[in-house]
């Protein structure tokens, strides 16, 4: 932790550093736009559902329309992102946000 | 021994196993982590499983297999929401909450805001939340249950309600948090359980041909294809535009709802870490996502062999879809006592499914009346741990008492709609502010109070002035009229309404605690400061 010389609190000081902005990027930088993807992906789905009918009603092969598969499709990528959401933050932000936290706990019990 | 009789005795071990559960809990409450979080102490698969027990309400099981069942495809468009929507608690809303939360909701709203009236805002929204959804709950009980065992009377209903309510305030006044998980997750490996031998046995009658059950059940509809497309339940052709536009008005509502509602918030609270709480929302979307897969079988597979006029002559709304199909394979496969059990399984585990759930909401109003309403905003936080549970158990009591007298008054009134309007307040109130809390440096009391009242209140007004309230058939009350908003879910216009008042009540007001900001932001993302895990 860096020295404390000024007024601001030990979490002022951790919010400026270098390492905590790193770590705010990486969890945002993944997050928010996999957020909006996941949401204009349902929503698609939603409209063309209440708009698109006959493109819906497609027949693929057997019974299987297009609709049962674009609905099978938002599960199977709820769960990718779900996989692939706990991969990153184990890789890239478990291991500094430990790091912070246990800067931050020595820290305080100075 | 008749299936009523079997599903009675089997309903009567659920609930044998389960208080037994419940006093073994009590034994281990004593602080106030414990009865709000269960101690902090559950594993990621068990708090996974409690989540799915939390969220796979009747409404979901019996009435999206019913959906299905009588309207083919649109009950897949609610299940698929219902799924979606837990990738915005994962993402954004779980890990940071569990850090920087205690026991409610309003610990995170109003951690860097003026605590007395943010709280008071969330506490109402907490309430009012939760009972809508405990009362659609207990009226569904009263029906469902009446159903399954033969009770029709109406006294035998409201017996029905009563017994549902004595025993979710049992399971919350003596077990807490702890008690009420172990009721959850026993709950949902009996659902899931239930669900998967039902969907085998049908899946094994048409030889494990998905496209051949989807065939017969549209042949059965006679709709043809049409029931295999969406389009015969939600923003149907002839309800034109209008109808679309509530379609995606309830998509809205539904996979932005789920991270405001405040049971399942809670639940984030009862894992020992934040990277807990990430793992168990992960298994509760395994879980979840499995289960509402299987949803899809059963209501095909009871459109293809029970029909839907057999349906819809049992239940108008087709909840009794699944417990009759299990009647109905059973037969097909295993003869007439195989029906007779496997009926008694379905109905004493939608039973038990109904139970969890009410006992889960009791338990997050409670908490939410006792820590952030009584605690902090009429004692100003200086309400000892005892006071606080012992505020919390005579809430459980009182919210229990009042929803089981509602629940018998709203007997007879079509309160369905109560669950779909539950979704669109969590959506519209609650994730507003803590979507701004988390992320938006800038924001302030103002904006919060701003944004939970602007929400909640706005959808409320627009219901009441909705068709599911007045001039229709199914409405609430069938022979007034005095709407005039067209949308029965009012999420399209209510949801950006609580995003825009958050963010004009904070531009308006110049307060803003830089300091409170880094604190709930370090925190938030490094787990510094979190409330470590109880051990005894």
């Amino acid at each position: 932790m860096a020295t404390r010389h000024d007024e601001s609190s030990v979490y002022e000081q951790m919010q400026a550093s270098p390492d905590f902005q790193e770590l705010r990027r990486r969890y945002r930088s993944w997050a928010f736009p996999v957020t909006i993807a996941f949401l204009v992906w349902y929503l698609l789905y939603v409209i063309l559902s209440g708009f698109a009918r006959d493109f819906m009603g497609t027949k693929v092969f057997g019974n299987i329309n297009v609709a049962l598969i674009f609905g099978i499709l938002q599960f199977v990528s709820t769960f990718l992102i779900a996989w692939g959401y706990s991969r990153h933050a184990a890789r890239k932000l478990d291991p500094l946000s430990d790091k912070l936290r246990a800067d931050i706990e020595g820290g305080t019990h100075e | 021994m008749s299936e009523q009789a079997l599903g009675i005795v089997l309903f009567l071990l659920f609930v044998a196993a389960t208080l037994g559960i419940t006093f073994w809990a009590s034994r281990h409450t004593k602080s106030a982590a414990d009865f709000y979080a269960g101690g902090r102490s559950f594993s990621p698969v068990q708090n996974g499983l409690a989540i799915g027990g939390d969220y796979m309400s009747a409404a979901s099981f019996l009435g999206i297999a019913g959906i299905i069942a009588l309207y083919g495809y649109d009950g897949f468009l609610y299940s698929i929401g219902f799924l979606v929507a837990w990738l915005v608690a994962l993402l954004l809303v779980a890990e940071l909450m569990r850090n920087s939360g205690k026991y409610t909701m309003a610990d995170v709203l109003a951690f860097r805001m003026s605590p007395r009236p943010v709280r008071t805002a969330a506490g109402v929204s907490t309430i009012v939340v939760s009972i809508f959804y405990l009362l659609a709950q207990m009226v569904g009980a009263g029906a469902l249950v009446g159903l399954l065992f033969g009770i029709t009377s109406d006294e035998g209903k409201a017996g029905t309600i009563v017994v549902v309510g004595v025993l979710m305030i049992i399971y919350v006044v003596v077990g807490g948090m702890k008690g009420t998980t172990w009721v959850q997750i026993v709950k949902a490996v009996l659902l899931m359980g239930g669900a998967a031998l039902v969907t085998i046995m049908v899946l094994a009658h048409f030889g494990f041909n998905l496209s051949e059950v989807l065939g017969t059940a549209a042949a059965q509809s006679d709709k043809g294809g049409a029931f295999l497309e969406p389009g015969l339940r939600y923003g149907t052709e002839a309800a034109g535009l209008v109808g679309k536009l509530d379609l995606i008005s309830l998509g809205l509502a539904l996979v932005l709802g789920t991270a405001g509602l405040p049971h399942i918030l809670i639940r984030f609270y009862t894992v020992p870490t934040a990277k807990d709480a990430r793992k168990s929302v992960i298994w509760g979307i395994g879980i979840i996502g499995v289960f509402y897969l299987l949803t899809l079988v059963l209501g095909f597979g009871a459109a293809a062999l029970v029909g839907s006029k057999a349906i819809s002559a049992q239940n108008a709304a087709g909840n009794t879809a699944a417990p009759q199909l299990a009647e109905k394979v059973g037969q097909i496969i295993f003869g007439d006592v195989g029906g007779t059990i496997l009926l008694a399984i379905i109905a004493a585990v939608a039973f038990a499914t109904i139970l969890a759930v009410v006992a889960g909401l009791t338990l997050a109003s409670s908490s939410s009346f006792a820590h952030d309403l009584y605690a902090h905003v009429f004692k100003r936080g200086t309400a000892t741990d005892q006071q606080e549970v012992r505020v919390a158990r005579i809430a459980a009591f009182a919210i229990g008492a009042v929803s089981i007298v509602l629940g018998i008054f709203a007997q007879s009134l079509n309160v369905a709609f109560l669950v779909a309007l539950a979704f669109a307040v969590a959506a519209s109130g609650n994730l507003p502010a803590i979507i701004y809390s988390l992320f938006w440096k800038r924001f302030n009391t103002t904006g919060a109070v701003s944004a939970i009242y602007g929400g909640l209140g706005s959808a409320l007004f627009l219901v009441i002035f909705s068709p599911v309230v007045s001039s229709k058939k199914t409405s609430l009350f069938p022979t007034a009229d005095f709407h005039w908003f067209p949308l029965d879910n009012p999420g399209l216009v209510s949801i950006p309404i609580g995003f825009l008042a958050g963010y004009i009540g904070t531009v308006l007001s110049k307060e803003y605690n830089a300091a409170k900001y880094a604190e709930i932001e370090v925190r938030s993302l490094t787990g510094a400061g979190a409330e470590k895990a109880v051990t005894h």
